[in-house]
Parts: structure tokens; C-alpha cells; sequence
């Protein structure tokens, strides 16, 4: 247990890794958060090798992608040859039929909507549209007459799709090449190739993770990933509810978005002031929300775990229980309990604490209130959670860690400190990143408590307004929803949030220890 | 008295004194968690008025505001609809869910790592930023508004793969030696899945029905958004909170959402409590895992 540091090294330094076992566990974890920053400059430098390198590694691989396709071509008979032109044909002429008339069908299927739809869409993906909606001057008819036009929307939507949908024919093109390069070498050793009748059978066997991965990926593709895509490109446009797309179309702005976010000359009620306040107010939230949930959590459940505390299934029961109610109706609830004319001030009221309606405590309306109101019913809404999760993990500790400990004479805030908690935090290291970003996301808890209130003019920007509460989630929220509807902007916190997100789990990820290694813990 | 025992009563006394601060802790802790629901409860039997009061026992106790909620309001059909969302979910989801993970888990194949660092990175961006896009999209199906429901099961179900963790966690568990057995006897990996690794699963399916089964009735964002204040379309919780979501309604409603807030805790709060030992082995196996 005793690990004292008598000695005088010092984190900063490289350590050996003989030093490094004398450090205690939270020393290595400092040595580790020290080394990760002192790091930061060689990662960047690092990181712009690897850039490097991977756009040389790129061109080399096309280079040699090339050769062999060329090759292929060369040395191939001419069911090979005539699979370039007609995907497929290799495999339908060797009795592959199924897989043939897919590559042909395909083929079809894209030929097919590239002229008829494909080109069009390319063609206007840089200009998202020339002519919006509306009544247009016809000389000829000496009258104004409504045109369909372009939808903005619809310009960049399609477009997208249609180069992911080239990049998909190639992939398969090439697939269709190198299928016929394998054939006529399987056949040239003098081995079988597959029949149909294998190729379904085996959707059910080698190829089992494609029967069973399809569904999943296909709908992660089409609301997850093509969304994602549309959306970052959507930061790069003046698309909102002014510029809807069709009655006013949006176009490309380039960086102009990014550029009012990071402008800090344009005076008060800007948005990179109001920017740089909601994110703090996010950093703080998740810090406090994610923490005291955690050691309050882990506190409660060792209090009911301990020895001799009788009717174990009674408090945790209870706990459950206001956990099941769904939370939105704990929050709503509470929220309105708290409210100027909700029921805590009118108990007061009436029981003489307050005088009249004058003294009324404010809950929702005072900024540093309101923040501190919203941390503790979170603890009230999430402690119960955690208690669960912490029970579970307490008793997989090893009881004679703690046999050994109380032999040795350590009290129980020694035996917390030197055993439950570290063990606690090797176990539940990556939980306490996903339930950070979890709270950087906590949309609930803040809309329905105080929908982002009190509102503060400082943050009043071209957005719409926001207030002391608003995370960046639920700012991106009212952005969205709002009169103004800025989807660019939305867009661009988005982006953000996202870049905030990454960096945090890429220093987490570097700093806490995994979880693979718990077998090396006892 | 020697020394030994004397230390030995010292040690015991501490004892009861901590135990009894925990005690108090503990008692104190059940008040302040139980109190806002026995309110809630007290509140939603009130007839007098149906604003907000400050008192909590009511003067005439009544099922006026039950009556009322099924009556006046839409929330019949808010409740039809979350129940809707909620059983199509759990069904599909639940298929989603447990085809991602296990693959993951059991299967070895060629961009696998890919894949899953692939999805974490996807999991770091803001889920409602798509919903701009999503919200567009449905409407040109009309599967938005008043026809919110089978839009928002799409929404819920589609990417719901990526949150493969929890279950992946529970198949990881999970000896290889049951798979290679079967394989060395002949079995197909469908054969392995179905016969072989699904029986065990049972916990981990629970989890999952149960989890997939009560999201929707807490969300809130995406519902509101995609509903976009129809109230044919709402989920229990935007049709609640519209309910009080101006001055003059909490006024006429607050009673009346008091009582929708007891009549949507007390299934769902059963359903939980019933099924609490899986939930309680997915989230702890969950967290362990990451």
C-alpha cells in the first residue's frame, strides 16, 4: 500500500520506468497529464508527418492501383478484358451468375441515374442553384409567371449523394476487376470457384457479419453519416431561414461563418463573445454535473454497502424507484416547484418565512442561483444512477485487498483512498468521458429546468437570444428552432462541439488507463 | 478491563455512532428523493384549482384531473403515440442493436477496428445537428407533424447501431470456447448465433428491449422537433410540457399535467422495477467496459 516519495523526482522530468513504479498511482497520473501537455508540441509535429505521409501513401497507392488494373487488363483473357466496360461479365461467363448480374445491375442502375439525374445534381452543386422559386417576367406572354427553379437544399442534398454514389461505382469497379484478377488465378491453380449456391450459403457462415451488419450500417449511413456530411457542408453556407433555399436560395460563403465566430472586434452582443461565454458555462456544467454525480454516487453506495447497515435492499430500492419515474416528469415537476409562484415559495409563504410576495426567493431568475439550482437537481436526478452502477463495481473488488488493509491498520477514509477510489476510477475511466460528453449534451436537464433562462442580453446576438443556463446544445437548439432559424450557425457550434469533444477524448484516451488491463490491477 | 477489549469497546461504540450518521444520512436522503413524487401525487388528486398552490394535501381530493387529462386534453392520444413509438423501437432496435454488437464482439473480420473507431468518432457530434436535415427530409414523406410517429421511429431506430457498447460489453463476457467448440462440430457462425450464443443472452436482451422501450418516453428533443408543435404528433413528454408551457396554460393545466405525470411514471416505473435485475446487470457491465 505504502508507496511514500521520499526521493526527489521530479514529474516533470523523463522518467524510467523503474522511477515510474516508485510513483503512487495519482503521481503517475500526474506524470501522465504532464507528459501528455509537454507532448503537444511534438504531436503537432508528429501529426503533420502523418499528414505527410498519408497524402505521399495516397498517391503511391493510387500509383500502384493504377499499374495493376493496367496489368490485370494485359495479362487477362478476354472475359476479363470485357469486364471493364460491362461489370460482371467475368464472373456471369464463369458461372458466377449472381454475382454477375449484381456488378451488371449496378452498372445499369448507376448509367441510368447519371443521366438522368446524376449530371444535373453535379452540375449544380457549385452554384446551390441560379434561378429561386417565384413569379418570373415572361416577354412573350407580356406576364409574370411562376417558376419551380432550384431548391438550394435540394442542389446540395443531391449533390452530395451523387458523389458518394461515383465513389461507391468505383469502389465496385474496382472490386469487379479484382474479382475477375482472383478468378483466373483460382482457376489457372486448378481450384473451384464458388457457385451461387455458395455465396448464399455463406452469407450465413464466413460472410455472417455482412448478413448481419447490413441493416445497422445502412441506417447509420442515412441518418447518421450522410447527415453529418450535409451538416459540416452547411457551415460553409448562408443557408437559414431567410436563404430557405428555394424562395431565397443559399449558396456557399466559404469560411465567413467561422470568421463571425472568431471575430472579436465587432463590440458587445457579438457572437464570439457570447460563443466563448456559453462555452465556459459548458465546460463548468460538465465538470460539476459529471463529478458530484459521480462522488456523491459513489459515496451513497458505500454507505449502504457497508457492514451492519441494515435494510440494504430498502435504500437502494428507493433510489430506484425515483430513477424509473421517466425524467422528464421529475424535471418539469421540480422545475415549476421552484418556480416565483411554485409551491417551495408559497410554502414559505405560508408557513411565515417570507413575509409577502415581495421576498419570494427567485430560483430561476438570478444567474449564479439559477447555475447552482441546475447542478443539484442533477445530482437529485443522477445520483441514483450512479449508485447502481458503483454498487455493481464495489463488489468486484477483491474483499481480502481490503482483509489485508484493515490488518495493516488503515481506517476507512484510508482504505477509501488507497483502495476504492483508485480502483474506482481504473474501472470506470472510459464511463467518465462518455458521461462528460454526456453532459456537454445534456439537453434535458437544462431545457426542462430552466430552458436555458434567465436570459441575459449580453447574449443576445443575430442568432436570437440566449441565456445563463444555455449550453452549447440547447443554444444550438434555439438557433434551430428560433424566429431566425441559422442553420449555418447551428452548424458551425455543431462543428465545434464536435472539435472540443475529440480533443477531449484524445487526451483522456492518452491519460486514463485502459480498461484492458485489469487483470494487471490485483 | 485489559487493553485489548477496552480498545476493542472504543472501536465498537465508533461503530454505532458512524452507523447511525449513516442512518440519518440515509433516512434523510430517501425524504428528499420520495418528497417531489408524494407531491406530485398529492397535487395531481386536487379539485379546488388547478393552478399552482402553496400547500401540498389537497382541501378536496378528486379524480377531476385524471378525468380531465383523458377528457380535454389530447394526451389519449400522446400516450397511444409514445406507446407506439415505444413497442416498433424496442422491436427493431433491439434486432439492430444485437446484430451490431454481436458481430463486433464475435466476429473477425477485415475493417472491424475501422469500423468502431469509425462510430466513435461519429458518436462525438451533436445528434440533433442532424436533425435539420432529417426534420426536411421527413417532411417530403409527410412523416412530420400531426404524422410524427412513424418519422420519429426511424429516427430513433436508424442509427440506434450505434450504441452497440453496453450489449458488446455482455457478448465480450462471453467464453470464445463455446464458438470454437460448435465450430469444430460443423456449425455454420449462423448456427453458432442462433443456437449457441442467443440462449445465453437473455440478460442482455431484456436490457435491451427495456432501454429501447422507455427512450422515447423521455425524449424530448428530437420529438419536439420533429412534431413541431402538432399535437397529434407529440410524444408524452413535448404534449406535457405543452400542456404548461406558457403562463395561462400552467395556470389551467399544471393539476391536470401533474396527474399525466402519474399516469406515465406508474407503468413505466412497474415495467422498471420488475425488470430491474437486467437493467442493473447492463449499466454496471456497461460502464465496467466502456
Amino acid at each position: 500500500m505504502e508507496k511514500t516519495n521520499s526521493n526527489n523526482i521530479s514529474l516533470f522530468d523523463d522518467l524510467s520506468d523503474l522511477d515510474l513504479l516508485k510513483l503512487t498511482r495519482f503521481q503517475t497520473f500526474l506524470y501522465k497529464i504532464i507528459h501528455f501537455f509537454k507532448a503537444i508540441p511534438h504531436f503537432f509535429v508528429s501529426l503533420f508527418g502523418f499528414i505527410f505521409n498519408f497524402i505521399k501513401g495516397f498517391f503511391v497507392w493510387i500509383k500502384d492501383d493504377f499499374t495493376e488494373i493496367v496489368s490485370t487488363f494485359k495479362e487477362g483473357d478476354y472475359k476479363t478484358r470485357l469486364s471493364y466496360p460491362i461489370m460482371g461479365f467475368g464472373s456471369i461467363a464463369r458461372g458466377q451468375i449472381l454475382r454477375g448480374l449484381l456488378f451488371l445491375l449496378f452498372e445499369i442502375v448507376f448509367i441510368v441515374y447519371m443521366i438522368t439525374a446524376g449530371f444535373h445534381w453535379l452540375g449544380k452543386l457549385p452554384s446551390l442553384g441560379t434561378q429561386a422559386s417565384g413569379m418570373v417576367y415572361d416577354p412573350k406572354l407580356d406576364t409574370y409567371v411562376r417558376v419551380a427553379g432550384d431548391d438550394s437544399f435540394k442542389c446540395l442534398l443531391y449533390g452530395v449523394m451523387t458523389i458518394l454514389f461515383i465513389l461507391a461505382f468505383i469502389y465496385t469497379w474496382r472490386l469487379n476487376i479484382k474479382q475477375n484478377q482472383i478468378s483466373e488465378m483460382l482457376l489457372k491453380e486448378g481450384k473451384k470457384l464458388k457457385s451461387t449456391r455458395d455465396d448464399l450459403s455463406s452469407l450465413l457462415d464466413e460472410d455472417f457479419h455482412k448478413t448481419l451488419l447490413a441493416l445497422p450500417l445502412l441506417g447509420i449511413f442515412f441518418f447518421t453519416v450522410l447527415p453529418i456530411i450535409f451538416m459540416i457542408l452547411v457551415a460553409f453556407t448562408n443557408y437559414d431561414g431567410a436563404h430557405d433555399g428555394y424562395s431565397n436560395l443559399f449558396t456557399w460563403v466559404g469560411l465567413d461563418n467561422f470568421n463571425s465566430l472568431f471575430n472579436l472586434n465587432l463590440g458587445s452582443n457579438n457572437l464570439s463573445l457570447a460563443f466563448g461565454e456559453i462555452l465556459s458555462w459548458t465546460i463548468i456544467w460538465a465538470i460539476f454535473a459529471t463529478f458530484t454525480n459521480y462522488f456523491l454516487g459513489m459515496f451513497v453506495a458505500i454507505m449502504i454497502n457497508k457492514k451492519g447497515i441494515k435494510f440494504k435492499k430498502l435504500w437502494r430500492g428507493i433510489l430506484v424507484l425515483t430513477s424509473a419515474v421517466p425524467q422528464f416528469i421529475s424535471l418539469l415537476y421540480v422545475s415549476k416547484m421552484f418556480a416565483a409562484n411554485g409551491l417551495v415559495n408559497g410554502v414559505l409563504i405560508n408557513s411565515g418565512i417570507i413575509s409577502d410576495l415581495s421576498h419570494i426567493i427567485r430560483f430561476w431568475e438570478d444567474k449564479t442561483l439559477a447555475r447552482i439550482m441546475v447542478i443539484v437537481i442533477n445530482i437529485w436526478v443522477g445520483v441514483p444512477y450512479l449508485m447502481l452502477i458503483v454498487t455493481g463495481i464495489l463488489m468486484n473488488i477483491p474483499a481480502d485487498l481490503y482483509e489485508s488493509a484493515r490488518i495493516d491498520g488503515a481506517n476507512a477514509v484510508q482504505q477509501f483512498f488507497k483502495i476504492t477510489l483508485p480502483y474506482m476510477l481504473f474501472v470506470t475511466g472510459p464511463y467518465l468521458l462518455t458521461s462528460f460528453i454526456g453532459n456537454i449534451n445534456n439537453f434535458n436537464v437544462i431545457y426542462l429546468l430552466t430552458a436555458g433562462g434567465p436570459d441575459n442580453p449580453k447574449l443576445l446576438t443575430s442568432a436570437g437570444s440566449a441565456g445563463d443556463t444555455d449550453l452549447l446544445i440547447t443554444w444550438l437548439f434555439k438557433i434551430t428552432t428560433g424566429a431566425e432559424s441559422k442553420y449555418y450557425l447551428a452548424s458551425v457550434i455543431g462543428i465545434m462541439i464536435f472539435v472540443f469533444v475529440s480533443f477531449l477524448a484524445l487526451v483522456v484516451y492518452n491519460v486514463i488507463p485502459s480498461t484492458r488491463n485489469e487483470e494487471d490491477y490485483s | 478491563m485489559s487493553e485489548i477489549s477496552k480498545k476493542h469497546m472504543g472501536l465498537k461504540a465508533k461503530e454505532r455512532l458512524s452507523n447511525t450518521i449513516i442512518y440519518i444520512i440515509l433516512v434523510l436522503m430517501s425524504i428528499v428523493w420520495l418528497l417531489p413524487f408524494i407531491f406530485l401525487v398529492f397535487e395531481s388528486l386536487r379539485v379546488e384549482t388547478t393552478n399552482q398552490v402553496g400547500y401540498v394535501i389537497p382541501k378536496v381530493f378528486g379524480f377531476d384531473n385524471y378525468i380531465n387529462l383523458f377528457t380535454k386534453t389530447d394526451f389519449p392520444i400522446w400516450f397511444k403515440n409514445t406507446f407506439i413509438i415505444g413497442l416498433f423501437a424496442s422491436v427493431i432496435q433491439t434486432i439492430i442493436v444485437l446484430s451490431m454488437s454481436y458481430t463486433l464482439s464475435r466476429l473477425r473480420f477485415k475493417g472491424r477496428k475501422g469500423l468502431m473507431n469509425l462510430m466513435l468518432v461519429l458518436g462525438f457530434f451533436p445528434g440533433f445537428l442532424s436533425m435539420i436535415i432529417l426534420y426536411k427530409v421527413l417532411s417530403w414523406f409527410n412523416l412530420t407533424g400531426a404524422n410524427s410517429v412513424p418519422g420519429l421511429i426511424l429516427v430513433y431506430v436508424a442509427s440506434s447501431g450505434m450504441g452497440y457498447y453496453v450489449s458488446k460489453g455482455f457478448f465480450d463476457t462471453i467464453s470464445r470456447s463455446l464458438d470454437e467448440a460448435a465450430r469444430v462440430d460443423g456449425a455454420t457462425r449462423f448456427q453458432v448465433f442462433t443456437k449457441i450464443i442467443m440462449p445465453l443472452s437473455k440478460p442482455i436482451v431484456i436490457y435491451t428491449i427495456l432501454t429501447a422501450f422507455m427512450a422515447p418516453w423521455g425524449d424530448f428533443m428530437f420529438a419536439k422537433y420533429i412534431s413541431h408543435a402538432t399535437s397529434a404528433g407529440m410524444n408524452v413528454a413535448v404534449g406535457l410540457q405543452y400542456l404548461i408551457s406558457t403562463p395561462s396554460n400552467l395556470a389551467a393545466n399544471y393539476t391536470l399535467f401533474c396527474a399525466g405525470g402519474v399516469v406515465v411514471a406508474i407503468p413505466i416505473t412497474i415495467l422498471f422495477m420488475a425488470l430491474q435485475r437486467y437493467y442493473v446487470e447492463g449499466v454496471t457491465g456497461g460502464a465496467v467496459k466502456g
